[in-house]
């Protein structure tokens, strides 16, 4: 006997940093920030939040980290910690949450995350992989350009097909003025450019990025009672993950990210073509074309046909990361997306998708070892 | 690459080096005589490298190291045109790959090549024993 938690919870409020370089700021202070916005856009007092959920900054690790988020907000939750799934740990949290709530373990939670790479240290994004050091096996943006080369060799995907993901979030980023890079890229700037670690060139990968977000989740039962303006209903999610080394996976150009979105369209009672917006994890551009073969947007080795010509851009079939995902509006891994799935449900969205209804999120973590799906509706 | 060309470009800059633990310390002696092995579980007959305590199926910890053919098959690879660590500055541009051995287990590796881009996934090749930075390590090149 299992529950239906599907549009039981809401998304009652969403608060962000301004993303970019903020030279000075702690990932305590950001989150600190986020929160409040994110409280006051739901119109909910602080001491009303009973529960807390952090990701922890990528650039640095810090034990008991939720705990000093807990202090700087003057927090006791009853429920929370801090969730070490990576870029998949804020939908994921956002999960948690949900299920805390319907099983009455907490009645408000809020879930932030906040780095500082940018004017801190990016060293994480460049260690060495695993023990290969001596092989030359350093950077994350290394081990998803060996799974684009071998999506590129087993199913036929060009760099013409990688350059449309980095073109679609480019254009859509170039109009939102919270956006970090605001400049439209075209295919052929994108196929002129020198490679970086080959298939790869810059534009194929996400900012380094400064800044903060958070959401606050309550049932929409208590939504109602409170008033609160714009609830966005949690209809689906699921997680996946795929957990082993790049080098390890028997299977390097599919991941456990359709078991997530599996879980999540079922939970929805949702399928691929109630899909009216996507925010797809753009940490780099094979991600998104890995992602949508997945959550069965196009046939294994068709993505490319699908990507082309503007069909994921605005005014497209399915228009992806419309306020401009980690290639344009900030690296930030993940909470970013979620705030831009609830503008467009809000209606509320720069780029707005016209009579959008629902929307489906992504969130992956590692190089695709964890993934996390959520959908979102009216 | 020889010991003498090893010493003459020694970066100022030194490299990680790998985690030699009790399990693993096989593995890299081997590779120092030139010889390529990986693990082998007597329970459940799984082959599996990088080294670990338990077989990652059965979960059985009673294994013993094999010598590997040196066949292998290229999964995938990328060319680093950028280097992230001083050491690999004046050997750029560099590959790394993943290859399978005839025998199954995976691993990262370079291939030696003048063209990476010349290569094909899937394409058949051969074990080369080559040195990095005093230890033994596992190269491959087109068979």
């Amino acid at each position: 006997m299992t529950t239906n938690l599907s549009g039981k919870s809401v998304i009652a409020g969403i608060g962000a940093t301004k993303f970019g370089a903020l030279p000075g700021r702690s990932t305590i202070s950001m989150n600190v920030e986020a929160i409040r916005k994110a409280l006051q856009d739901a119109g909910v007092e602080k001491d009303a939040v009973d529960a807390l959920w952090v990701k922890c900054p990528t650039s640095k690790f810090e034990l008991m980290y939720g705990q000093k988020i807990a202090e700087a907000t003057g927090l006791q939750p009853r429920i929370g910690g801090v969730w070490d799934q990576g870029g998949a740990s804020n939908i994921m949290m956002i999960s948690y949450a949900a299920m805390a709530i319907e099983a009455g373990q907490c009645e408000i939670a809020v879930i932030c995350f906040a780095d500082n790479p940018k004017t801190g240290s990016a060293a994480s994004y460049s260690r060495p992989r695993g023990d290969d050091a001596l092989y030359g096996w350093f950077a994350t943006l290394s081990s998803y350009a060996m799974i684009a080369r071998r999506h590129m060799g087993e199913l036929g995907t060009r760099r013409e097909d990688l350059g449309a993901v980095a073109v679609a979030s480019r254009r859509h980023g170039a109009q939102n003025p919270n956006a970090q890079l605001r400049k439209a890229l075209t295919l052929d700037e994108y196929m002129a450019l020198p490679p970086m670690v080959a298939p790869f060139c810059r534009d194929d990968c996400a900012l380094v990025s400064d800044g903060a977000g958070a959401v606050v989740v309550m049932s929409a039962e208590r939504a109602k009672k409170m008033g609160v303006k714009k609830p966005v209903p949690i209809l689906g999610f699921g997680h996946g993950q795929t957990s082993w080394e790049v080098a390890q996976r028997p299977d390097m150009t599919s991941t456990q990210a359709k078991i997530a979105a599996e879980t999540a369209f079922k939970m929805a009672g949702l399928s691929r073509k109630d899909i009216d917006v996507a925010q797809i994890y753009d940490c780099f551009t094979i991600t998104v074309l890995m992602t949508l073969e997945d959550y069965g947007f196009a046939k294994r080795g068709q993505i490319g046909d699908f990507v082309k010509g503007g069909n994921i851009e605005i005014g497209g079939e399915l228009p992806v990361n419309t306020s401009g995902g980690l290639l344009s509006e900030t690296g930030m891994p993940g909470m970013q997306l979620i705030h831009e799935g609830v503008r467009q449900m809000r209606g509320e969205a720069t780029l707005q998708v016209k009579n959008a209804k629902h929307c489906i999120i992504s969130n992956q973590g590692g190089v695709m070892h964890t993934h996390a799906s959520l959908i979102l509706g009216q | 690459m020889n010991a003498t060309v090893q010493t003459a470009t020694k970066p100022k800059a030194t490299l990680p080096d790998p985690d030699i633990n009790e399990v693993s310390k096989q593995y890299w002696d081997a590779l120092a005589k030139g010889k390529l092995t990986f693990q082998h579980c007597r329970k459940c007959n799984n082959n599996w490298l990088p080294a670990r305590g338990e077989c990652p199926r059965c979960l059985e910890a009673d294994w013993a190291w094999h010598e590997a053919s040196g066949k292998a098959k290229l999964i995938s690879w990328v060319v680093f045109h950028r280097a992230f660590h001083p050491a690999f500055e004046e050997r750029l541009p560099y590959n790394v790959a993943v290859v399978e051995l005839a025998e199954g287990p995976r691993m990262i590796t370079n291939i030696v090549i003048d063209d990476a881009e010349k290569l094909v996934i899937d394409q058949p090749l051969t074990f080369v024993p080559a040195e990095e930075q005093g230890h033994g390590i596992a190269r491959f090149k087109p068979a």
